[in-house]
């Protein structure tokens, strides 16, 4: 049996609209994956602690005020110094496709915007990740 | 409601077309579904008659304008007398951009301000904060003193508009620093007209701009309350808020049961602290939204007044008239827009903006077709803001009061939710009020698991939206959407480094040590805070203060 899939669900930042992050988190496990959530205004370090201890697979942050261009490569490079850059991060939110590519040149593996279902993002963690 | 002889006519020849005309329509072609449902999820009958209003008695539950219990609206003349507040809710980057935004909104016809802060003010950081990284003057305008506050309204009388402000845990401080800039401008705080937020409660449960625990942030509220009602009279000390509440999920009955069970706690905090109920009540006001199911909006603010004006008057024994009328402030439904073909938005407004307007509010913020995608440009707010104007001088719904009422439809549904509404207070009553429902979870649970529920039914195709999950097109990534300058940080930090340096720091540590002493004991901290912002505090000072002893709001995290 290969092993479960965990995920660190995260709301980085002051931002307190969770409802698309609550969404994935319940989707992701009924998918059959271990989900952990955070809850709100995780700062990056934060994040990357519990990503560490949790031992997770993926990071999904979830950012709607504008904030992700700041806080989304924060934890990517703090993922980077503590060796823990095989942790895939994806994200989603109301992120302008503008800056999209440059968080993607960051090391977002994937970007969900407005639209998405959680069909497809269940999808793209189950490729994703080698199991 | 009707005549009996009548009604028992009428449904015979109900039961006779139904097995004459209607069986044979559908035997020749079925409905296009099994069961219709509004945009809550709520099934709709296929008709509605004199018979589904058969125990509503007119005078007692519908009623006329300007009377108990308020179903028709809480003015005699309505939109007849004048017209709904066209209030769009501006604010983004410094006080210096978003007064130009004002003052343009204002020669476009908007007839009131609305006040967005950035995150960092909201919670009570000042823009050098750590916590404030990337988030200064994002959502909104960066706040950090008096100096801004004074910026922000430049060029603007305060005794002539109506402002308000979208501030909940340091509501106590925007106010008073709006109270001192009007003194700057020889306006007293008694001519001042507009609205706080400050529902923290909601705070809690859906909009998470929270700072301080519970029972210290209803003492700050009830503060308000207080120091309004004797120095600024005619200022809404709260707007007691479903918007969000419906933004993060829930149904439209959830929207008005939670949002009024948060309305109870208040007034129960206040006369626990000593309050006259009639000498706050009136100041109180209401934020809904407004999605697209039109008729099931409309039944819902016709609901939430009657339903209101009985709890006032029932449970807590209000004589004033003005204590059981809900008044309330519309914004159309952020979360029924689509990033995908934007221009559609545009549509979903105007249904959303009619929906408000037949349901009787008293002032409206229209959103603009980009708001999936960013802050809105000029120009969509723009046409955001004609929508209104359109459904006030052309559609011609203004012209008779509650045009809706005595549907048959509209008057069965303002029913239902009456009492679903009615369902979840008594259950938030027996858990013990808002407060606690809101710590167990159980508000935020209902909300998530209606969220989810409707998330799911987008999925399955079960609910449509148009442009995302049919009628797609292929498109190209939108154009010209608003951007915030990235430099507001660091000209915000500037600002207060020259602050520190030419305000009288001696007296800032003075008023800050008062209002230490005030909050921890039981004062009204009011009167300490108003003293503190004259002096230049900051917020992050003020509200650092207020942290120091009230300590911080633990959030209950559940999915």
């Amino acid at each position: 049996m290969s092993k479960l899939i965990r995920v660190l669900v995260a709301k980085p930042g002051l931002d307190g609209h969770d409802r698309g992050a609550k969404m994935i988190a319940r989707a992701l496990r009924d998918a059959g994956m271990e989900v952990i959530y955070t809850g709100l205004r995780q700062t990056p370090e934060q994040i990357v602690a519990a990503a560490i201890q949790e031992d997770v697979d993926v990071i999904g942050m979830s950012i709607l005020s504008g904030a992700h261009n700041h806080l989304f490569p924060k934890v990517i490079n703090l993922l980077k110094e503590q060796n823990a850059e095989d942790i895939m991060v994806i994200a989603g939110g109301v992120i302008p496709e503008d800056d999209v590519s440059f968080l993607k040149e960051m090391g977002v593996a994937a970007i969900f915007t407005p639209g998405s279902t959680t069909t497809e993002i269940v999808q793209f963690i189950k490729e994703h990740v080698e199991q | 409601m009707f005549d009996q002889e009548k009604l028992s006519e009428f449904k015979t020849a109900r039961k006779e077309w139904e097995s004459k005309e209607l069986q044979k329509s559908l035997s020749r072609s079925a409905e296009r579904k099994e069961t219709f449902k509004t945009g809550s999820g709520d099934v709709v009958g296929r008709l509605y008659t004199p018979e589904e209003l058969e125990a509503l008695d007119y005078m007692s539950e519908i009623g006329l304008p300007g009377q108990y219990p308020y179903t028709r609206g809480y003015q005699p003349t309505m939109y007849r007398g004048r017209l709904w507040t066209m209030r769009m809710y501006a604010g983004f980057s410094t006080a210096e951009e978003s007064n130009k935004r004002y003052k343009y909104l204002v020669d476009q016809g908007s007839t009131g301000l609305s006040v967005a802060f950035d995150l960092p003010t909201q919670i009570g950081y000042d823009s050098d904060h750590s916590l404030a990284e990337g988030e200064v003057g994002k959502v909104g305008v960066a706040i950090d003193s008096l100096e801004d506050m004074e910026t922000l309204f430049d060029g603007i009388q305060l005794d002539k508009v109506s402002t308000s402000m979208t501030i909940n845990a340091p509501a106590s401080v925007l106010l008073a620093m709006y109270i001192a800039v009007a003194e700057k401008q020889g306006v007293a705080p008694d001519k001042l007209r507009g609205t706080i937020q400050n529902d923290i409660l909601k705070e809690y449960i859906a909009r998470g701009t929270y700072i301080f625990p519970t029972e210290e942030s209803m003492r700050l509220i009830t503060n308000i309350f207080e120091y309004c009602s004797e120095n600024v009279p005619q200022w809404n000390t709260i707007s007691i808020s479903g918007y969000h509440i419906r933004e993060a999920g829930s149904t439209a009955a959830q929207e008005i049961g939670f949002t009024l069970a948060d309305g109870i706690a208040y007034v129960d905090a206040a006369i626990k602290a000593g309050l006259d109920v009639d000498s706050f009540a009136p100041r109180l006001s209401f934020f809904f939204n407004a999605h697209n199911d039109l008729l099931e909006e409309v039944a819902k603010y016709r609901a939430a007044r009657r339903l209101w004006a009985k709890i006032m008057k029932e449970r807590f024994g209000a004589k004033k008239p003005q204590s059981m009328m809900l008044k309330f402030h519309t914004q159309t439904g952020g979360s029924t827009l689509t990033a995908q073909q934007p221009d559609n938005n545009i549509v979903r407004v105007a249904i959303q903006t009619l929906a408000a307007v037949l349901g009787g509010t008293q002032s409206l913020h229209t959103n603009s077709k980009d708001e999936a995608m960013a802050l809105p440009t000029e120009d969509s707010v723009r046409i955001a803001l004609r929508t209104q104007q359109i459904v006030a001088h052309e559609s011609g719904v203004t012209n008779t009061v509650d045009p809706l009422a005595g549907s048959y439809y509209i008057e069965a549904k303002t029913k239902e939710l009456e009492d679903k509404a009615m369902e979840y207070i008594k259950k938030i009553d027996e858990i013990g009020g808002a407060p606690k429902a809101i710590d167990a979870g159980y508000i935020q649970q209902e909300i998530t698991d209606a969220a989810y529920k409707y998330q799911m039914d987008i999925e399955k195709e079960e609910v449509i939206v148009v442009g995302m999950n049919r009628y797609r097109i292929e498109e190209k990534a939108p154009q010209g959407l608003l951007k915030v300058d990235p430099a507001v940080g660091e000209m915000q930090k500037k600002k207060l480094v020259t602050l520190k340096e030419k305000r009288q720091n001696r007296i800032v540590e003075e008023r800050l040590n008062a209002l230490k002493k005030a909050c921890e004991g039981t004062e009204n901290v009011m009167p300490y805070i108003l003293e503190a912002v004259k002096a230049y505090a900051t917020l992050g000072e003020i509200c650092g203060v207020m942290r120091e002893v009230f300590g911080e709001y633990e959030q209950s995290v559940m999915l």
